[in-house]
């Protein structure tokens, strides 16, 4: 009987939920805490004197880091939907030869660790100069998100109604045509999970930032937390402010895209 | 990445290999000629050439010669052949980051697993609010890394963290948790299976989805109460899909860098040293980068990685071809 739906399951899941999110709820609470009362045995567990200080700090340092940040996850989604797109369409519709192989590699290619990555590019972005650079940072971002991008584009365009194809084809569209006007405007649901999930990885990266832009003079956010983790210790209410600011786009993402967060993570190992 | 992506494996999400298409005959696809899709995948073969190829052959070429700073920038490395692996394998470090890597990596998926399963029952019943708490529950998972380390790292704090003025009230004194060799693993491990939980919850749930709800009528008309059930019907039909599960959670728990690093650094006295950790201390984590025995260790990761990756994706093939 699903109509009968037990009330105390509901307090269940709302106290599991307050469990689990307590680590973030602590982080904001943290936030809003005075400097002088961060020492207190035991802590406030609620904001009852807050101060924005924290929240200031952020603005006064942090804020070109932000741009950093934002700059480099528009360029990853950017690179990563312009090289994934065209290859899922060769892949799903057009009869790639070895496009089973090349799904093989994407797979394969996956589950490389971040660490041997970022020591590759370490070795060749010294001799090209490219070390603290931006380009540099979204290159390797990319590559975390394309082999994500071809395979979620290929299962969704695999599904497209071939009839379709052959209406445009017929209608006189070329490859191109079809791919632009047709089954891009089809693979939009696909189109924005894969643009979430580039921008959130970038966004979040930390090897990368951590490797190749120790010295930049443009840091990314992530890197605006740790160097001031090392830095001042004792500031943590302004660490845990710059963490809540830097969490922005991940609440945004669950608030507007839930559905596409799900169909990303759920895209993954389990058929249908 | 992670990467990572995943818990802390930032699991990234995996999608699912597009299943073996019936072979169309020729030229009737879409664009005729065999060359257009060829170009369409042009940019794509050129990327991973260029920037997946290109930097794997040069970390193998770093493991084989012996790079300093100078010999970087000239590029006249000498060539030492094996000499780097030996040096790493034989090191008293690699049997500790090795054993490190086997409790950091299982010590966190038995939990992450067993809590995400418990949850994703719990779950399964539709209740008032029930999709909300859902989504709730993946906000760990969204977070940048080095948000969760480092709230994590205020919290589990000696002096002033929350979770020793916790259990003080229970009357258990101070735990060093990140600053004693005893506790740091398990501190970096709580934190990981809480990475972790959101990933195991969404597709252990999906999972569910596909058990059929007759099943659970009929047992229960049998009068099989939910502890039978769970044992009798859900976790044997939802076994492809915890095996799957785990594998994926093993390969990228396996590389897992940012987490311990926020936290620990690898820490107290190489307690929390894995073999990821470890490589990247020796190539990132000092003033003086030495990237050949770093980039020996992270292949030997490679490669037990890949036999891991590998069993994943045959049980995924033989699942879909079932």
């Amino acid at each position: 009987m699903t109509a009968r739906r037990p009330w105390w399951k509901t307090a269940l899941g709302v106290v599991f939920t307050a469990l689990m999110l307590f680590p973030v709820y602590w982080m904001v609470n943290v936030s809003f805490t005075k400097t002088a009362d961060l020492r207190l045995s035991p802590p406030h567990l609620f904001p009852l004197d807050p101060t924005l200080d924290g929240y200031a700090e952020v603005l006064r340092q942090q804020l070109p880091n932000l741009g950093t940040s934002l700059l480099i996850g528009l360029g990853t989604v950017a690179l990563t939907v312009v090289i994934a797109a065209p290859a899922a369409y060769a892949i799903s519709l057009l009869n790639l030869r070895g496009g089973r192989t090349l799904n093989f590699v994407l797979l394969v290619a996956q589950m490389i660790p971040g660490v041997v990555m970022a020591m590759g590019f370490y070795a060749i972005y010294v001799r090209l100069g490219m070390l603290n650079s931006v380009w540099g940072l979204i290159l390797a971002d990319s590559t975390v998100a394309v082999p994500f991008g071809v395979l979620l584009f290929t299962a969704f365009m695999s599904g497209l109604p071939r009839e379709l194809l052959q209406a445009a084809r017929i209608d006189g569209a070329n490859a191109w045509r079809t791919f632009t006007s047709v089954v891009m405007p089809l693979s939009r649901n696909s189109a924005i999970t894969v643009a979430l999930f580039a921008f959130l990885w970038a966004w979040s990266d930390f090897v990368f930032a951590s490797t190749l832009a120790r010295n930049s003079a443009l840091k990314p956010v992530t890197l605006g937390i740790y160097s001031y983790i090392g830095n001042n210790t004792t500031q943590w209410n302004a660490i845990m402010a710059t963490a809540v600011v830097a969490s922005i786009p991940a609440a945004i993402l669950l608030v507007v895209a839930q559905r596409y967060v799900a169909a990303g993570v759920t895209a993954g190992a389990v058929k249908d | 990445m992670t990467i990572s992506a995943a818990p802390a494996v930032r699991p990234a999400p995996d999608p699912k290999p597009s299943a073996p298409r019936p072979r169309r005959a020729k030229g009737g696809g879409t664009g005729g000629s065999r060359w257009v899709a060829v170009a369409f995948a042009a940019p794509l073969l050129a990327y991973l050439l260029a920037f997946y190829a290109y930097p794997l052959i040069r970390s193998i070429d770093l493991s084989i010669h012996d790079y300093n700073v100078r010999a970087f920038v000239q590029g006249n490395a000498e060539f030492v052949g094996l000499k780097n692996y030996i040096d790493v394998i034989s090191s008293p470090l690699f049997g500790q980051a090795a054993w490190n890597t086997v409790v950091f990596v299982f010590g966190s998926l038995i939990f992450q697993y067993v809590l995400g399963l418990a949850l994703a029952v719990f779950f399964r019943g539709n209740f008032r609010l029930s999709g909300i708490l859902r989504a709730l529950f993946l906000v760990p998972w969204l977070l940048p890394l080095i948000v969760s380390g480092s709230a994590w790292a205020w919290m589990l704090n000696s002096d002033n963290g929350i979770v020793n003025s916790f259990l003080q009230a229970f009357g258990i004194g101070q735990i060093n948790w990140l600053t004693s060799p005893d506790t740091s693993m398990l501190a970096v491990i709580i934190a990981n299976i809480w990475l972790g939980i959101p990933f195991n919850l969404v597709i252990l749930y999906s999972g569910l989805q596909n058990i059929s709800g007759d099943l659970y009528e009929a047992a229960a008309l049998d009068g099989a109460g939910p502890w039978r059930q769970f044992w009798s019907i859900t976790f044997p039909l939802l076994r492809p899909v915890s095996a799957i599960t785990l594998l994926l959670g093993l390969v990228y728990t396996l590389k897992v860098v940012d987490i311990i690093w926020i936290m620990t650094s690898g820490g107290p006295a190489n307690s929390t040293t894995t073999l990821a950790i470890w490589s990247y201390r020796e190539a990132f984590g000092t003033g003086q980068p030495d990237l050949s025995p770093a980039a020996a260790v992270g292949n030997i990761l490679i490669v037990i990685a890949l036999i891991f990756g590998f069993i994943y994706l045959r049980m995924q093939r033989r699942q879909e071809q079932s």
